[in-house]
């Protein structure tokens, strides 16, 4: 482990973590994800400990990667931030960099590199990219916070407990769903049912889900993506085992499903759907990409678009990475003729939407449609990428 | 009485107990150090100096930088004791550096009453 009086406030913290959840002992990472990056979430009293840690001279001895903050940092101006903001944005930036932390400022780390293995442990802390490492990749992360992920980056340790362990990553619950899961929005309604369903499960809950699978192609990831994105939102969910797809739950098949104690059947996405679209009234914003837009999502939308122009500011929040590749492949041109705006850095849940005149928006995230009422005060409209494709052409919500 | 050490310390001060859980985010004021919710028993009472007792937290994970802050403004408590301390309040705790200990029988913490904090000891003064 490193020295220095950083990484002794990391090793501190990480001991008292370590206590709490009766961890056996401290596992190396491969990786750490850090969040609590956004000033909108972290406020004066965050930015002021991250610059004193900051100023404490140690840094980061793995590869750590930040979560969005709440601006974009090359087009604030024309999207409506104020200076006044960014300038405390970037201090927050500044301080992360200063311990070694690199500004991706996405939840997808694994868009633009960040891939652990299967088996990996890493120290994630965004609730969708925790979902993601451990569900889809198999990688072991528990759903770490800012301050224990900056101690895990600091000596590259976090302590063995829960989704590190084998026991602990058993399933508390079987899943059955009994009706069809088509696009990535539906995959975020199921999210939302089975987080609010395993609420009251041992440790946030570990669902089994059977009698559904993602649809082939490039928009697999996107569905998988977004069904553990409205798990980790509506619950506590840090991973999910998908029968048959999932790479724990298609090594170890049923006899993974064994250890279970409940089971619950779905029978219908009505009541998440209904839940999640809310909306009424006039439309300020289009918002796709909550997770993060891959570059197969952008070619997805732009494909929808159909060289049609939208009425009403269509935003779709991305990695800086991932739209410095579109601009270089000339979708990020193609997309901005049909009036569609790549915003990367940032994403419509961390940033300040009200400071930014946005009442009411339309989402294909079943997250960010959880999120923004309580979050923003703000009224969100929740449907498919085509409806929402639609409502950006048409400038305004239809049911259908 | 002895629980289980979250940050090591020594302090003094009397009780201020809560019998429901505290949220830290928006309801403990870094300013003024004090509590603010409708209808909770530690509404407008002031932690500064107090020997905080409390089950647990409750609320949003940014409530680490508010026991942060408390240090800064000089309003912390003097300790924490709780029945059962989550990451939220441990690394608060740690990095506000309050002494926390968990584990401990609350019953016997009275408000008012003035007590030790010493690592995983909590000790009651003799009346």
């Amino acid at each position: 482990m490193k020295k220095g009086k950083g990484a002794a406030k990391a090793i501190e913290i990480l001991e008292a973590l370590g206590r709490i959840h009766g961890a056996r002992d401290m596992v190396p990472v491969g990786s750490v994800q850090v969040s609590g990056v956004s000033y909108n979430n972290i406020g004066e009293h965050g930015l002021a400990f991250l610059e004193e840690w900051a100023a404490m001279g140690s840094k980061a001895v793995v590869p750590a990667a930040m979560n969005p903050g709440g601006s974009d940092r090359r087009i604030w101006k024309s999207l409506g931030f104020t200076a006044a903001f960014v300038r405390k944005q970037e201090r927050v930036i500044k301080a992360l960099e200063a311990l070694g932390i690199r500004p991706s400022l996405t939840c997808t780390p694994y868009h633009v590199g960040v891939t652990p293995k299967l088996g990996e442990h890493v120290a994630w802390a965004e609730s969708s990219a925790v979902c993601f490492a451990n569900s889809v990749l198999g990688a072991r992360t528990n759903r770490e916070g800012g301050p224990s992920a900056i101690a895990a980056a600091l000596t590259g340790v976090t302590p063995r407990h829960g989704l590190h362990t084998d026991e602990g990553r058993r399933p508390t619950r079987v899943v059955e769903v009994k009706c069809p899961v088509p696009a990535a929005a539906d995959a975020g309604a199921l999210g939302y049912l089975v987080g609010r369903l395993l609420a009251s499960d041992k440790g946030g809950g570990i669902p089994y889900l059977t009698g559904v699978v993602p649809p082939p192609g490039s928009e697999r990831l996107t569905w998988l993506k977004a069904l553990g994105a409205g798990m980790a939102a509506s619950g506590s969910v840090g991973l999910y085992h998908l029968a048959c797809v999932t790479p724990e739950a298609a090594a170890q098949g049923s006899k993974l499903a064994k250890a279970a104690g409940q089971k619950s059947v779905i029978r219908s996405l009505d009541e998440g759907r209904a839940a999640l679209n809310r909306g009424s009234g006039r439309l300020d914003l289009v918002a796709v990409g909550c997770p993060h837009a891959s570059p197969e999502d952008l070619t997805r939308i732009l494909r929808l678009l159909n060289w049609k122009k939208a009425k009403v500011p269509f935003w779709i929040f991305t990695a800086e990475e991932v739209r410095r590749h579109a601009e270089q492949t000339g979708v990020a041109a193609s997309l901005g003729r049909c009036g569609a705006t790549l915003v990367a850095d940032t994403c419509m849940v961390v940033a300040p939407l009200k400071e930014l005149g946005i009442h009411t928006l339309a989402t294909d995230s079943a997250k960010a449609a959880f999120y923004l009422p309580s979050h923003h005060g703000a009224g969100v409209y929740f449907g498919s990428l085509e409806q929402n494709v639609a409502a950006a052409l048409r400038g305004e919500w239809s049911a259908r | 009485m002895k629980g289980r050490v979250i940050c090591d310390g020594r302090a003094a001060g009397r009780v201020l107990k809560s019998d429901v859980p505290l949220g830290l985010f928006g309801h403990l004021d870094p300013k003024t150090g004090v509590y603010r919710e409708a209808g909770h028993p530690l509404d407008g009472k002031c932690v500064k100096g107090r020997v905080l007792v409390f089950p647990r937290a409750k609320g949003s994970t940014v409530g680490s930088y508010i026991l942060y802050a408390l240090r800064k403004t000089g309003k912390a408590p003097a300790a924490m004791v709780l029945a059962e301390c989550d990451t939220i309040v441990a690394v608060g705790a740690i990095i506000g550096a309050i002494p926390c200990v968990d584990g401990v029988d609350l019953s016997a913490l009275t408000d008012g009453a003035q007590v030790k904090v010493e690592g995983q000891e909590v000790i009651l003064a003799a009346r």
